[in-house]
């Protein structure tokens, strides 16, 4: 079959099952689903929040393995979708290889940096949002003692822990700052059973404020943590209704945000590289009627003040993925 | 004397189990209010309606192949070889080791030279349960399948640390160009048309049909295969006749990891061309289910490899092109290794019992 054949039958397809239009963009889930309350859902909300205002339809696919990302990307960028948003550093090696066979389509990453004239790469400054939340967690922090609970053990969650660590010693010098990680393999995404034991075991070490950056498990973290009567943060999605009056704050990373943009300016994408820090409100913590009786307004203010010099560059959080180390914290 | 001939057995049993699984399939697409005739077609349009279909059928039935080769290996002589993720994982290291650390001028001996590294790596993992079975009686089920998860630590704690290339992803830096295996759009490229565009199918699938000969030779025309087979009938009955079941043990489940170990040619050398986190991604767990359905025969493995591919192929394409969830997709899957796998008395007593009449009629 020749290469038109099959382009056509693609796309006869495409317009029979699917009933998308050519030109409608195209998000790419990773392998934890589009429901995993966390990163996934999180793209999958600024997908639908451009489809509902916009009235707008796009293509979305969850992969089951990583033999088909290639595959995925190929299959969208031939069928006409345009831009094509992939959500995941996962995506970056297939993306590398495929984007150029694809000029005329635009691609976006998030959370990796791909290197080519129609990829538009979106990282997080992670670690300055894990700076903010760890500062409030040891102003509120009443033993010296606050903890963290990572998902599976990757230099990502270890820049989150590193973020954290830092907030937290910069508010209190001698506070103490424990870090589990729940797991090696990708079931520690969602491992809420393990989270839950890790908390508990944190809480027996002094813990009072325990940070969950840790996809599925983290739901067990927040579950402890609220029963055992100890302050948690949230990861991600702003997870503060969870528990109310239980949950400090949550660490927000606008996924959304980058997935809504890069869907509104569709073909027209600007390509490059992109960061979303706490410059541009791509991290930052959350404040709602849910936590707004914990968060004092000392709290507010040192928080508020610290994001202002991260913001204005006068303050630096180091980054962990930038050389693998952690000043604040061993691993 | 057979109630059935040969050819019920091994054709038509499999088809109608297929056949019911497929009905069932149909009525839980039709109940989410999708069309389950659009959804067969394109499953089967994009499993084997092209090259690049076929190409990635293949490369899905490359693995099973191996694996389900493995795990038939072990059901002869009565073990049950459930850690094939785990050998095919701690393969995918050997693989890693040997393109990354040795400089090979050509692929085709990177090939063999990553063949014996993945076999040896895998040979090793199951080293160890099979020890602990022959010499001190730990059940091989339970050993294996919790070396499944010291090979995923064993792999993180490397691809996090001394393997690990610069930046996020805790994966190993590419391979080198000279070992990387060529696919079928490099082999079948006959001028203008491309044949198996961007597909993963590579020459792999070749070695998988060498290893399924080799291993039906080795069962059926050796005397290891006869003491293996022996062994798996009745072990007191082998060891009267003098046949070591230590040895035996070993050897079996040497051949087993080996084979296990084997599959990260195609996924790691061949597809991805380095070594990332969960490489294997069960594929060790469905060579269970195709060596189920496969009989143990190595010709079995092959055709439930190549219905595995195309049922992984074609849900790729599924979730690519309609609504229907992923979940589903394995819902689907599932009924397909319930009906074959575990209900298969269901369609053959009724069978056995239609056949008998035909013949009573007969007579």
């Amino acid at each position: 079959m020749t290469l038109m054949q099959k382009f056509l039958g693609a796309s006869a397809v495409l317009a029979l099952t699917a009933g998308t239009a050519a030109a409608d963009p195209a998000i790419l889930f990773d392998l934890g689903g589009k429901f995993d309350k966390s990163f996934n859902e999180s793209a999958y909300n600024g997908a639908e929040r451009w489809a509902t205002e916009t009235g707008g339809s796009y293509a979305e696919v969850e992969i089951q393995s990583d033999a088909q990302r290639e595959q995925a990307i190929r299959r969208f960028a031939e069928s006409g979708a345009n831009p094509i948003v992939m959500a995941g550093f996962s995506w970056a090696t297939p993306l590398a290889e495929v984007a150029a066979d694809y000029p005329d389509t635009k691609f976006a990453i998030i959370d990796m940096v791909v290197d080519a004239p129609n990829v538009r790469s979106v990282v997080f400054n992670e670690h300055e949002g894990s700076y903010l939340v760890g500062m409030m967690a040891a102003m509120a922090s009443e033993s010296g003692t606050v903890s963290f609970v990572g998902g599976m053990d990757i230099p990502l969650i270890r820049k989150f822990a590193c973020g954290y660590a830092q907030g937290a010693l910069a508010v209190n010098p001698d506070a103490t700052v424990i870090a589990n990680m729940t797991g090696t393999t990708p079931a520690a995404w969602n491992d809420p059973v393990k989270g839950s034991e890790l908390t508990l075991a944190q809480i027996s070490q002094g813990s009072d404020v325990v940070f969950a950056a840790a996809g599925g498990t983290g739901v067990g973290v927040l579950q402890t943590a609220a029963d055992e009567d100890i302050l948690s943060i949230g990861v991600d999605a702003n997870q503060n209704y969870l528990h109310p009056g239980e949950v400090l704050t949550s660490m927000l990373k606008r996924v959304d945000n980058a997935v809504y943009e890069a869907f509104t300016q569709g073909t027209d994408l600007e390509t490059g590289f992109n960061v979303m820090g706490v410059a541009n409100e791509g991290v930052g913590y959350a404040l709602d009627e849910f936590n707004a009786e914990l968060v004092t307004a000392d709290m507010q203010a040192a928080v508020d003040a610290a994001a202002a010099s991260i913001a204005a560059g006068e303050l630096v959080v180091h980054d962990y993925t930038a050389d693998e180390t952690c000043p604040a914290l061993s691993f | 004397m057979d109630v059935m001939p040969k050819w019920a057995d091994v054709v038509l049993i499999p088809l109608i189990s297929i056949l019911l699984a497929a009905i069932l399939s149909a009525l839980v697409i039709l109940a989410i209010g999708e069309n389950p005739w659009a959804a067969l077609k394109l499953m089967v349009n994009g499993a084997l309606g092209s090259t690049y279909g076929w190409g990635y059928t293949l490369y899905y039935a490359t693995n099973f192949i191996f694996t389900g080769l493995a795990v038939a290996i072990a059901f002869h002589a009565r073990l049950f070889n459930i850690g094939g993720e785990g050998q095919a994982l701690i393969g995918g290291l050997g693989v890693a080791v040997i393109c990354l650390f040795i400089p090979w001028p050509h692929w085709t001996l990177a090939l063999l030279g990553s063949a014996i590294g993945a076999a040896l790596f895998g040979a090793a993992w199951a080293a160890i349960p099979a020890f602990l079975q022959a010499k001190r009686g730990s059940h091989i089920v339970i050993t294996t399948i919790m070396f499944n998860f010291i090979a995923a630590a064993v792999l993180n704690y490397f691809l996090i640390g001394a393997l690990k290339a610069p930046g996020m992803e805790p994966a190993t830096a590419k391979f080198p160009q000279a070992t990387h295996l060529p696919s079928f759009q490099d082999m079948f490229n006959f001028g203008e048309t491309t044949f198996f565009r961007g597909a993963p199918a590579n020459v792999t699938f070749f070695v998988a049909i060498a290893a399924c000969l080799f291993l039906w030779i080795l069962i059926w025309k050796t005397r290891l295969g006869y003491e293996l087979r022996s062994f798996g009938h009745s072990e007191s009955a082998a060891k009267y006749a003098g046949i070591s079941p230590t040895k035996i043990i070993m050897v079996t489940m040497l051949i087993s990891g080996g084979l296990a170990g084997m599959m990260a040619i195609n996924n790691v050398q061949g597809e991805a061309e380095r070594l990332v986190l969960n490489a294997v991604e069960g594929a060790g767990f469905i060579g269970i289910a195709v060596a189920l359905m496969g009989r143990s025969h190595p010709f079995g493995v092959l055709l439930a490899a190549l219905l595995f591919g195309f049922l992984y192929q074609g849900g790729a394409e599924l979730a690519l092109w309609t609504s229907i969830p992923r979940e589903l997709i394995i819902v689907i899957q599932a009924l397909v290794i319930l009906f074959t796998g575990a209900l298969d008395n269901m369609v053959r007593m009724p069978l056995e019992r239609l056949f008998l009449a035909m013949r009573r009629a007969k007579t």
